[in-house]
């Protein structure tokens, strides 16, 4: 049967297929379709777990107690899962186990461009990288069975271009697997120094069997075309090559660690001039120079951002297609929507003048124009445990008008543990839980706060009052971030009391389904033009709402985008927004 | 037959990746080759969005490469701007619906919408239509059919058959806009009669 899947879609049949019984992950752009998809299958128990972290640890778990799993994740979410995946190498695994990481070169959606190829090889595991849907599809299939051969992790790499693509895929049927017996193996999964020194042995061995695998496995393939030039590539660079070069010789690694030398010094004799074309990094490339080949890469293939086909072209032959100039308009930047709770939370800290650790979520558009309310946005969690740095710093006084910042699903990742610092270290941080009810800026994934799991089942739902108190934190608020007055009024009492305090802002994503259908039969909000005074004012502007737009000299509201909530309207010393209600006549 | 290139653009929450969906599952029953690529994430509601689609006999890139594009099919006037430089510019065109959402970088003192803008498109491309979509979606019965009118335009420049556009659109559309939707097609379709 034939369907047209993402990569990501892709991945998930592709392991449905190959038995997988176990899958966990943290949602991240461009990776959260995979594990969406996958608890869609009945036979797979599928999780979101709390953070990358947890997220490996089960899925490892799973995989020694003898089902086949899958872990999935972003790029940067690997870094937060480090540790175990370092260790998962030394103690191999009983059931196939597939961490599937989506890298982001051109940062469509992150704050880096890290090449995840070179975690897999600082951790001694193979890894493959499919070039459209249909390999991602088999390569997770293939994946389950390397991993068990081998008795190895496997890192299956995408990027965005490959997650996000979608292309017709040839699918199958379930292979169904069963769950292994579990095996005590002290030797292999308790990792003392005694065993892990002959683990390490072990790992080592391994490696030199996954080279020679390598070097005779199909999924590293020659097609021989014109000799003049021969590239080596891999992943969605390989399309854009042979996009504009389908005469050349190529040699397409879809098993890129351990590199195939001897593969790839067969190919290269049999060419003229040896190219690798690649993504990111020259990892290929590295390899081909440690082993003495000469080939022509990064000074011509961009490491920077992700390629294109203009870029490659250009890396090939020097030249580009003629196409018209590119106009200058003016950008559109994703914004808060209509009605975002996160608006009123920076809209207060602007006014006062706090200094704000940011995180990551939608509200990191808090540092742009009208809020401009952010001084730091790095990684998960640091707007907490970065705060009460700042604080050991910059003293007591400053801290006054210190805030950290974080999502509801970013504290559980990794502000808590912050927030037990502050506590235990005696900093006097004001930690806003912006509380919207859902993982909102990957699409709505629930989370350990939002009572249901990733099958969409009712479950225990984390009290953030509780948790805080729990921790130590004496003074918790709790606010609705709509009512601005009030927003301002708590934020600026606990910023100067002087001791931790939480700020709970809790309110709905308006774009959260049945939030959603609660405020489209809500009335919109207008503009009087006659009682707007424009230029002088501008009053409305503040909240930085994307439904209010400037327009011969005045403020207008766009009732396709108003949500009508009153944001705006508590903002207006003139009374010029009201709501707009039909004439029933 | 040459890779089709086409370039759907607009403002996120317009309904861009439905639209270029159902072209791709056209030309995918219609037996062609497909790849459709556009970047999700981050919250996109009003930020601009772009979807690339080819297709034909076998395609390589998902990517549409600068100067190749055959239609960019807009819907909103400045996000057709925006890609001009994708254009075929010999033989390119543009399909543009005729609204203007204003950016919020748009305000007092700064950035402006631009006045000209179907001027400096008819510089660049070939040729250049302006379809005014949510007139004819409302003749089909559903405002929110505008993307299927613009489709149905965009079908003539395409070796699809209507029929497998209907197939696609009964198959993909809700149940209860599948009337409306075929009625918008059609209206799309017929605009290029003559």
């Amino acid at each position: 049967m034939k369907m047209l899947l993402s990569g990501n879609e892709a991945v998930a049949r592709g392991a449905w297929e190959g038995g997988v019984i176990v899958s966990a992950a943290y949602p991240g752009t461009p990776s959260t379709e995979i594990l969406e998809n996958l608890a869609k299958y009945e036979e797979v128990r599928a999780e979101w777990s709390p953070n990358e972290k947890v997220a490996f640890e089960v899925a490892l778990g799973a995989a020694i107690g003898g089902a086949r799993a899958t872990v999935s994740m972003k790029h940067v979410g690997l870094n937060v899962a480090a540790d175990p995946l370092m260790s998962s190498a030394y103690s191999g695994i009983n059931a196939g186990f597939l961490i599937i990481s989506a890298d982001d070169p051109g940062m469509h959606s992150s704050q880096n461009e890290q090449d995840n190829r070179i975690l897999a090889k600082f951790a001694k595991i193979p890894v493959l990288e499919p070039s459209d849907s249909q390999e991602a599809h088999d390569f997770a299939k293939i994946g389950f069975w390397i991993s068990e051969e081998f008795d190895t992790p496997i890192l299956l790499r995408l990027t965005t271009r490959i997650s996000h693509t979608k292309c017709i895929v040839e699918v199958g049927e379930r292979e169904e697997k069963g769950v292994k017996p579990y095996n005590k193996d002290i030797y292999k999964y308790i990792l003392v120094p005694a065993h892990a020194r002959k683990r390490h042995i072990v790992v080592e061995e391994r490696l030199e069997r996954l080279r020679e695998f390598a070097e005779k496995t199909e999924l590293n393939r020659i097609e021989w075309g014109n000799r003049d030039i021969g590239i080596v590539t891999s992943g969605i660079a390989y399309q854009y090559a042979k996009e504009i070069m389908p005469e050349a010789s190529f040699l397409k690694l879809g098993f890129s660690w351990p590199t195939p030398i001897d593969l790839i010094k067969k190919f290269s004799s049999q060419v003229k001039k040896l190219y690798v074309v690649e993504e990111l990094e020259p990892f290929i490339e590295d390899a081909l120079r440690a082993a003495g080949l000469e080939v022509t890469g990064k000074e011509v293939v961009p490491r920077i951002n992700e390629l294109t086909p203009r870029r490659v072209r250009v890396a090939l032959t020097g030249k580009e297609l003629p196409h018209p100039e590119p106009e200058e308009v003016v950008s559109r930047p994703p914004v808060l929507c209509p009605g975002c709770p996160h608006m009123g939370i920076y809209w207060a800290l602007r006014r006062l003048r706090a200094t704000v650790m940011g995180d990551i979520g939608c509200y990191t558009l808090g540092f742009q124009e009208p809020l401009s309310a952010m001084d730091t946005c790095l990684e998960m969690g640091f707007s907490v445990s970065g705060a009460h740095g700042l604080e050991k710093a910059q003293g007591r006084k400053f801290a006054k008008k210190l805030v950290a910042t974080i999502g509801d699903s970013t504290f559980l990742h990794s502000g808590v543990t912050g927030l037990m610092d502050v506590v235990y270290n005696k900093g006097t941080s004001t930690v806003i839980i912006l509380d919207n009810r859902t993982t909102a800026m990957t699409g709505h994934q629930d989370h350990p706060a939002t009572g249901k799991t990733a099958k969409g089942e009712p479950t225990k739902e984390i009290d953030f009052k509780k948790l805080a108190h729990a921790i130590g934190v004496e003074k918790v608020f709790e606010i609705d971030p709509h009512d601005l007055k009030m927003t301002r009024k708590v934020l600026k009492e606990a910023m100067e009391l002087d001791e931790p305090t939480v700020v709970i802002a809790k309110r709905p994503c308006v774009l959260l389904k049945e939030e959603w259908k609660k405020l489209q039969a809500r009335p919109k909000k207008k503009i009087i033009p006659e009682k707007c005074k424009g230029e002088t004012c501008r009053n409305c502007f503040t909240i930085g709402c994307s439904a209010i737009y400037w327009k011969d000299g005045k403020a207008w509201i766009n009732p396709l985008l108003c949500v009508g909530c009153d944001l705006c309207q508590q903002l207006c010393p003139f009374g010029a927004i009201v709501e707009d209600v039909k004439d029933e006549n | 037959m040459k890779t089709k290139n086409i370039i759907i653009s607009g403002v996120g929450g317009q309904g861009i990746i439905l639209a270029s969906e159902l072209l791709s599952l056209a030309a995918m029953r219609a037996g062609f080759d497909v790849k459709k690529s556009e970047v999700h994430g981050m919250s996109q509601r009003g930020g601009s969005v772009v979807s690339n689609v080819r297709f034909g006999e076998k395609v390589y890139s998902p990517l549409i490469e600068e100067g190749t594009a055959d239609v960019i099919l807009s819907f909103e006037k400045l996000e057709t701007l925006r890609w001009i430089h994708f254009l075929n510019p010999s033989s390119g065109v543009c399909i543009v619906n005729d609204l203007e959402i204003i950016p919020v970088q748009v305000s007092p003192g700064k950035g402006e919408y631009p006045g000209d803008i179907m001027e400096r498109l008819e510089k660049k491309a070939s040729k250049v239509y302006l379809i005014d979509g949510v007139k004819y979606a409302l003749q089909a019965g559903n405002p929110r059919t505008a993307n299927t009118v613009l489709l149905g335009a965009l079908s003539n420049f395409l070796p699809i058959e209507p029929e497998i556009w209907e197939e696609t659109i009964k198959n993909r559309v809700p149940p209860n806009t599948i009337e409306a939707n075929l009625k918008a097609f059609w209206l799309g379709r017929d605009l290029f009669k003559d």
